[in-house]
């Protein structure tokens, strides 16, 4: 199930993106979505990744990566730098400084395009409602002692979070577990994507 | 790892810069000719585009890869060159030489000034980084290569690389920097000044006039004994020695015989059969003199460039820390060059670039497909 989700999302950044555009993936990984960007809509590609693990993977599939922190690397990049820049389930579980790491990533792209998983789920709600106790959905799978997750927000959490830094919200998905979440998202969707820029 | 490897290799060598047409040296003066040791491993295809240079370190030479008939030591980065290496000479033709004030068949202080009928010694003019690669520049021009697919090099061979990245980024396709700097700090300065007034301190240095005669073999070699200092770890030194005691030698009453003195000795004494003290002096200056960003802004020289480069440091390297390469690399990123970094996890130190061969190999491989198809 986690799997699904995980390719939904996928498939959302990708349409989000313009073929042909510039896009540094911050906490890429393996680089598996920059290596799809490249073969499907020919971008110009930059990953950043603190593991060493997986810079291996990523200069395997041919995309440049650079072995560095977020934080330290994204501000070394001057204004506007990228079309698009991605934090794909990087700002929870990643980022030290969420606030300061949207606020860069506005300067350094076009358009911030920020992947997470919802904690106000309803599967969430009821575990801490009913049980008391950290819960555990499909998109936040881990038990609390061995979370990558640094922050837990939830939809209305990252919108009132735009609203009041004034951040312009241009695109957004809700996934549910097979589908695109519509009827009260932040009950209902498990991770929500958004493409925000400066207003 | 005999089996793959290239087998007996030949250093060719090629007189160039002939005057009237010297090399314009950055000093301002001039040089010629020159004659320049090289060797080539893998065949260069029809369109002449898979050739890639390896630019050497401080005390490296032409002879990369392979054997020489009757060694049985071979070339100083024959790990990562060779059929199925990290530079696969059964796809490139890959070229490694003697650099400028060299002392294994490049011209150098060692070499007879056709003027004097004598070794130059100090009548050698200072020379850079940057001189070093314009010979290489007309190596390559004389092998009738118009675009090299990549240059490789770690330490003063990453500096090589950049410079070549700065001066010529239109003659590569990319180049590879491996624990290397934009410029030498103070500490790394400070090395190089023990190591040189070691050697001017013997008094077999004699203003370098010793050519024919005794060489300032006890000078050179201390020099080499700290320089072998600053090529390890805390933890490899460690690993390789710890407090073990073998062969006590009388050198001196207080030599106690740990295997570390023993290790530094055994490299002082065999470096001064290879390597020829001026050079030592003047190939260290000009590496502590090198400034890729000419006292400038770094990512301006490399606004524009379409060259796809690759930066790697040691986690261990002391001597080159991995901040001096993510420097390189904030560059390249302001100038929006596209660019790969890796530190990579080593308790080797410097000599990490000729030992952690695995990882080396998995990045420049897989780096080198990508240039390719790049085309």
């Amino acid at each position: 199930m986690f799997r699904y989700i995980r390719e939904l999302e996928f498939q959302t950044i990708c349409n989000y993106i313009e073929e042909g555009s510039s896009v540094l993936d911050l906490g890429c990984g393996d680089c598996e979505l920059l290596h799809r960007l490249i073969k499907n809509k020919n971008i110009k590609a930059q990953g950043i990744e603190i593991d060493e693990k997986e810079i291996y993977k990523c200069v395997q599939k041919g995309v440049s990566v650079l072995h560095e922190d977020i934080e330290y690397g994204l501000s070394e990049y001057k204004d506007k730098s990228f079309d698009y820049i991605v934090l794909q389930q990087s700002l929870s579980e990643v980022v030290r400084q969420p606030d300061k790491v949207i606020q860069e990533a506005l300067r350094v792209g076009k358009k911030v395009i920020i992947s997470f998983s919802n904690f106000a789920h309803y599967r969430a709600r009821l575990q801490i409602f009913l049980k008391g106790k950290t819960p555990v959905t499909p998109s936040l799978p881990y038990s609390w002692y061995d979370t990558p997750n640094l922050h837990f927000l939830s939809l209305s959490d990252f919108i009132e979070y735009c609203r009041e830094r004034k951040i312009k919200i241009k695109r957004k998905t809700y996934l549910g577990i097979k589908r695109k979440a519509y009827l009260f998202p932040n009950v209902f969707a498990l991770v929500g994507i958004f493409m925000i820029s400066q207003n | 790892m005999k089996d793959k490897s290239l087998g007996i290799v030949e250093t060719k060598y090629v007189t160039l810069a002939q005057p009237p047409k010297e090399l314009e040296l950055e000093s301002g003066g001039k040089l010629g000719p020159i004659t320049i040791a090289f060797e080539t491993y893998g065949k260069l295809n029809k369109e002449r585009s898979n050739a890639v240079l390896i630019t050497h370190a401080f005390s490296g030479d032409a002879h990369a890869a392979g054997y020489h008939k009757g060694d049985d030591k071979p070339g100083w980065w024959d790990s990562m060159i060779g059929p199925g290496k990290a530079f696969d000479t059964d796809k490139y033709h890959v070229i490694c030489s003697n650099v400028l004030g060299g002392c294994n068949g490049t011209t150098g202080p060692s070499s007879v000034n056709p003027k004097t009928g004598k070794p130059y010694g100090l009548d050698f003019p200072l020379i850079s980084i940057n001189d070093m690669i314009n010979v290489q520049n007309k190596l390559i021009e004389h092998l009738n290569i118009k675009k090299l697919l990549t240059v490789a090099g770690g330490s003063m061979g990453g500096m090589q690389a950049l410079s070549w990245l700065i001066n010529y980024p239109d003659k590569i396709k990319s180049a590879i920097i491996i624990a290397s700097a934009i410029k030498h700090s103070p500490q790394q300065i400070a090395f190089d000044e023990v190591g040189r007034v070691s050697i001017i301190s013997d008094p077999a240095w004699n203003e370098g006039n010793y050519y024919g005669e005794e060489t300032p073999a006890s000078g050179l070699a201390l020099a080499r004994m700290v320089g072998h200092i600053t090529y390890m770890s805390d933890e490899s030194m460690m690993e390789k020695f710890g407090r073990r005691i073998r062969n006590v030698e009388e050198r001196h009453k207080f030599n106690t015989g740990f295997e570390i003195e023993n290790y530094l000795h055994y490299r002082g004494s065999n470096f001064v059969e290879r390597f020829d003290a001026n050079s030592y002096l003047y190939i260290t200056k000009a590496i502590d003199c090198y400034d890729a960003s000419e006292g400038k802004n770094l990512s301006e020289a490399l606004y524009g460039t379409t060259a796809k480069v690759m930066v790697l440091a040691f986690k261990s390297d002391w001597l080159y820390p991995t901040y001096q390469s993510r420097e390189i690399v904030k560059s390249c990123k302001v100038a929006g060059v596209d660019t790969t970094f890796c530190e990579i996890d080593s308790t080797y130190g410097h000599d990490a670039f000729l030992l952690e061969i695995e990882e080396e190999t998995h990045l420049v491989k897989h780096f080198l497909e990508k240039v390719v198809q790049a085309n």
